[in-house]
């Protein structure tokens, strides 16, 4: 089979970008997208162009760093997987395929098709961590965890912190990047002490980034590459109402 | 010749680890404050490791070539990580960890640095549960273990599917926690070129930075690299496409010694590949020979569809060669008798490259439910990568390059022989010997990082004088700066007719016919001149796009080709020396009935390897290994 | 006070003002459509529970600059947050289609919710502050008078409504605005569980609730012009 693909190429953040299509050579069907890329780039090295860059490295689904948006679709058209792992016998012979980065201010552009997704680093640093020192720790199984909560847990733990949710988004919203992280460290009792300041301080910092909010379009879900719930975000909600109402933790608060 | 000092502690083998964390000097946390510490790579080893430094008062500079430090391929670990809990009661120990791992390296690894390994296994479980990995769990509320190669008894923990991703961002947080707190200061996108040596110690790194194209200097008290494997040099492995060996390659040319470079895991369970388009091979995890049989038809060339291939008619050859392991046989095993029936013309699917997986039985006698529950992540992925039903039909499965045991050469400190470099992780050759045991990489990584190097740093940094860093305009940086600045502008100006990946596909081929499953003398040989060639062609008939400044991925992909040609030529060296077989290291020369026959009175040593400059001889140096506690047998897994 | 501008300082926080905001008017659109439904009681029945209403200035007042009140921030809520979501998204996707999987009527809460807010404007120049240029009719509401039996008048609301209603364009410009309103609401009862973070039922169960919650609410409140445009109720009344 063979592609048209019309992608977006900019050399870099100060300059203007344009779509640019390209014929690809003759493809196999079992081919993932990424290796089409491959294809198409070896074609343009040769041709003594300058090839496209894309951002990729485990090439399993598992990694986060590739991204892409296909036809208007982050990862392209299947659910639950990421664009490493969408094959070309899900397009049609000849089809014309649009290939545009991820688009969100937080998420600056760096070259043709690779954005920078610190911002999600940023978020993490704010408080998407459970303070706990190497050598600190009691063993493993004195703080049981009721099944239920640690499978929910990994539910949203299984994030890959891709930034499709927020390229899918209209609002260019990270509430199902930040939700996730939040849902798995609330549901956990190790998680416990510092759940409010967490939910607090990494919304405040994905508010001064400039994510959106979240207008539960449900975008980000039907993306995911790990069928991350909207309802993480629900539970999210509810953890930051409660912390907010509260105010910042004072002496008197502290529970009995 | 270089000195190969391992450092290990005096004493019997269970108390060297304690007595030698006493015995080590300790920084005072003034002086922590002054000592600054480069750390390449934020994987399992790097990531635990930069974030326990910082949290111990040292300054960290961390960097990774990736866009965030969440990225690095441990993430893509499957299975499982070992410890020796004994929560299952079923008679495990660390000691029956540290000799499952002695056994399953084929007694080709330090028994000092294994056994201290088992010791730390208890406390990294500790720890990642403390920090929120949602391990899998029994209803009861405490955490379940699996079984996995290579071990008769149930320790490893897993989180799904997903235990190294688990395990990483669990590292990632903890490094996350350090970088908000300003200990850390994180440098992405930051590819280490070269190594910047002061009198003999390493006192730096030169960095890319892939955004800009710029190179700058960064300067530390210590060096340290954990930057993973080296796989890729075959071009088609279960690595991410950006795993390469540049960091270590550099600092192998600077004076680090590169350790049994010939040590590679092939992976028994991976997809098989379909065409010359490919460019990766998917793992199936190792756990799913839990419940599935490996089999393939008696008859050669039988191309019948699997069901109708009666019972009698099918050769579960790992349970028949291999009773008392069957399925479970290490990946060494497990791999090489796949590639024996392929090359016996029994192979199964299109290629004749692959071995049925069968999960009949299983979904038979525990309901598909439960496989579901188990392995549905494993199964979805083979569905999206094949277009089949493992449900329905058995996988097909086939070895696939998946891990290095070799690596720079460190002592029991984890000290290279260059003073100031530390190695942690799969860069370093420690802990594994000729094979790696299944769950025991994360184990490795997270040993090194969380609890070693923070222990054994100090040795190195009492030497040295806090706050008396070299300056970044000393002259080694300025030396090491301009090499790096004119090999890059050395291949943007060949005006050569082939690009890096072509010449990657061809150093892969080469690779895993002549230095693979399977190696002899005449093909190593062959594989050397045809190795030394390629590097020759690579100078001249290179065509590199785009321009230094800026991002360039082929710049990128350029400079780390150049490494592994060269590396390639060093692995076909150190198999071609290493006359006998052990683990995943099989001369076809030295065999008992297709079993690996090792040559204990001559090899019972570790290969250091020293650069003497491109094209020239490496020296060869020799670490004994000596075995104080165990003796050393012949592996049998019947 | 503290808690309001800390409310506010947040995009989350300000997601809660529009649920909490949200719930309160919601409460009132259906109280408003019980009340109204009256008018299939008939005149003394509806001309009798206005009366009662304005015999009440206290209550009427409270309600009514509490629910000002409410859609002032509501409103302001939603287009605070409507410029921060722009300003996070600058450039649009090249194929120009609607954002993956998203419904209609949560791509256009904002114009959905100014347009009923200009109606909503309408309506109480309309019937409450009965400005007769708006009425297209012609007819002063305010000279509507019923007479009681013993002699004392009060406001003639039914008739007015029926022949507010039997302007045709008058009639359609309602049924529009209540459309509009109940797609509206079809989303925003939904997200206002999913912003208050009530995880209790289902996503399916909630989106349905919301569905027939507005499909009810349109039902209510557009029989009333409805009925009188096709002549079942208030055929008695003249101009």
């Amino acid at each position: 089979m063979k592609v048209r693909i019309k992608v977006w190429r900019q050399k870099n953040a100060d300059s203007q970008g344009a779509f640019e299509t390209y014929e690809t050579p003759t493809l196999n069907a079992n081919m993932s997208f990424l290796e089409m890329l491959d294809v198409v780039n070896e074609d343009l090295s040769m041709k003594g162009q300058e090839p496209i860059a894309f951002d990729h490295d485990c090439r399993e689904g598992i990694c986060g760093t590739c991204s892409l948006v296909i036809n208007g679709k982050p990862h392209g058209p299947h659910r639950k997987v990421a664009t490493c792992q969408t094959y070309m016998r899900s397009f049609q012979d000849g089809e014309t395929i649009v290939v545009e980065p991820f688009r969100a201010k937080p998420f600056p552009l760096i070259k043709d098709l690779v954005v920078n997704r610190k911002s999600f680093d940023q978020i993490i640093q704010a408080g998407g961590f459970i303070s706990v020192r190497t050598g600190s720790a009691p063993d493993a199984n004195s703080v049981p965890v009721p099944k239920i909560n640690s499978d929910l847990a990994m539910d949203a733990a299984q994030c890959i912190g891709c930034g499709a949710c927020v390229a899918a988004c209209k609002n260019a919203s990270a509430m199902l990047f930040v939700s996730a992280k939040v849902s798995h460290l609330g549901l956990l009792p190790q998680g416990q002490p510092e759940r409010e300041r967490r939910v607090l301080a990494m919304v405040g910092t994905m508010d001064e980034l400039g994510f959106g909010s979240c207008t539960v379009t449900g975008s980000c879900e039907a993306v995911c590459p790990k069928d991350i719930s909207l309802d993480f975000i629900a539970r999210m909600n509810r953890d930051y109402g409660y912390a907010l109402i509260k105010g910042e933790p004072h002496r008197n608060s502290a529970e009995d | 010749m270089a000195t190969l000092n391992s450092n290990l502690p005096p004493g019997p083998l269970g108390q060297k680890w304690e007595k030698h964390k006493f015995s080590s000097k300790l920084i005072n946390p003034a002086n922590k404050r002054k000592f600054k510490i480069v750390v390449v790579g934020a994987g399992l080893a790097g990531a635990s490791t930069s974030a326990t430094l910082a949290e111990l008062g040292y300054q960290v500079e961390n960097f990774v070539f990736h866009d965030s430090p969440r990225r690095a391929h441990s993430i893509a670990a499957q299975g499982g990580i070992n410890a020796a809990k004994n929560y299952q009661n079923d008679g495990d120990s660390v000691h029956r960890l540290f000799y499952d791992t002695i056994k399953g390296g084929d007694f080709r690894a330090r028994e000092a640095n294994v056994h201290r390994l088992a010791e730390v296994s208890v406390n990294i479980i500790d720890q990642c549960a403390a920090q929120g990995v949602p391990f899998a769990r029994e209803y009861g509320g405490l955490l379940d273990n699996r079984s996995f190669g290579g071990a008769q008894v149930s320790r490893t923990f897993y989180a799904r599917g997903q235990t190294g991703q688990q395990l990483l961002l669990g590292a990632y947080s903890a490094l996350s926690r350090q970088i908000g707190l300003g200990a850390v200061t994180s440098h992405t996108h930051s590819e280490m070129l070269d190594l910047v040596v002061i009198d003999g110690h390493a006192k730096g790194i030169i960095v890319r930075d892939l955004k800009t194209g710029a190179i700058t200097r960064h300067v530390g008290d210590a060096v340290v690299l954990a930057t993973g494997g080296y796989g890729n040099v075959f071009n088609l492995s279960t690595y991410a496409r950006g795993s390469n060996v540049t960091a270590i390659w550099r600092a192998y040319k600077r004076g680090a010694c590169f350790a049994n470079p010939c040590y590679t895991q092939i992976h028994p369970t991976c997809i098989p590949v379909t065409g010359d388009y490919q460019s990766k091979l998917t793992l199936m995890s190792e756990s799913l020979r839990n419940d599935g049989r490996i089999w393939v038809p008696k008859k050669q060339g039988d191309k019948r569809a699997p069901h109708q291939i009666p019972e009698a008619e099918r050769d579960y050859y790992l349970e028949r060669k291999y009773p008392s392991f069957g399925n479970l046989a290490p990946r060494d095993i497990a791999s090489r008798a796949a590639k024996e029936a392929c090359d016996d013309g029994r192979g199964v699917g299109e290629t004749g490259l692959g071995v049925y997986l069968d999960f009949s039985d299983a979904i038979q006698r525990l309901g598909e439910g439960k496989i579901r529950e188990r392995y549905g992540n494993l199964f979805d992925i083979y569905k999206e990568i094949t277009d089949e039903d493992a449900y329905k039909a058995p996988m097909r499965i086939y070895p696939a390059v998946h891990y290095t045991m070799g690596g720079l050469w460190v002592d029991y400190n984890l000290m290279s022989n260059l003073p100031g470099l530390f190695v942690l992780g799969e860069a370093n050759f420690s802990d594994h010997g000729a094979n790696r045991l299944g769950a025991s990489a994360l184990m490795q990584g997270l040993a090194d990082g969380y609890f070693v190097l923070p222990a054994t740093l100090g040795n190195y940094l009492a030497t040295q004088k806090p706050d008396q860093r070299p300056k970044t305009d000393h002259a080694s940086f300025r030396d090491a700066e301009a090499s790096v600045q004119s090999t890059n502008r050395r291949m943007l100006a060949s005006k050569g007719s082939r690009t890096p990946a072509s010449f990657h596909k061809e150093l892969g081929k080469i690779l895993w016919e002549y230095c693979g499953m399977a190696r002899s003398e005449a093909g190593l040989k062959k594989a050397v001149q045809l190795l030394q060639a390629l590097r020759e062609e690579y100078v001249v008939n290179l065509k590199v796009p785009g321009e230094e400044g800026g991002l360039n991925q082929s710049l990128e992909q350029a400079g780390r080709v150049a490494d592994f040609i060269e590396l390639g030529e060093l692995m076909c060296l150190d198999a071609l020396t290493r006359e006998e077989s052990c683990g995943g290291h099989f001369r076809v020369e030295h065999q008992e009935e297709g079993e690996c026959k090792r040559d204990d009175e001559k090899f019972a040593h570790v290969a250091a390897w020293e650069f003497t400059g491109v094209g020239k001889a490496p020296v060869r140096n020799v670490e004994p290994l000596t075995y104080e506690e165990i003796k050393m047998a012949t592996r049998s897994y019947k | 006070m503290k808690v309001i501008t800390r409310l506010w300082r947040s995009s989350l926080g300000r997601k809660f003002l529009m649920a909490l905001t949200g719930i309160a008017l919601w409460g009132f659109v259906v109280g408003h459509l019980i009340g109204n439904l009256q008018v299939f009681l008939g005149a003394d029945k509806l001309n009798a529970y206005a009366a009662f209403l304005k015999s009440q200035p206290g209550l009427l007042w409270g309600a009514r600059l509490g629910l000002l009140a409410m859609v002032g921030l509501h409103v302001a809520s939603a287009i605070s947050l409507s410029a921060q979501n722009k300003a996070a998204r600058p450039v649009d996707y090249g194929n120009g289609l609607p954002p993956h999987a998203s419904s209609y009527a949560s791509r256009t809460m904002l114009m959905s919710g100014l347009i009923v807010a200009s109606f909503i404007l309408y309506h109480l120049l309309h019937y409450t502050l009965l400005v007769p240029a708006v009425n297209l009719s012609g007819a002063d509401f305010a000279g509507y008078y019923q007479k009681l039996t013993d002699g004392s008048e009060r406001h003639d609301v039914y008739r007015m409504l029926v022949i507010g209603f039997r302007h045709p364009v008058v009639a359609g410009f309602y049924l529009l605005s209540i459309a509009l309103l109940c797609l509206h609401l079809s989303h925003g009862l939904s997200a206002m569980f999913q912003s208050l973070g009530v995880t209790r039922f289902t996503r399916l169960g909630r989106d349905r609730f919301a569905k027939i919650v507005g499909i009810l609410i349109f039902v209510g409140y557009a029989s009333i012009p409805a009925a009188v445009v096709l002549g079942l109720i208030g055929k008695e009344v003249v101009k």
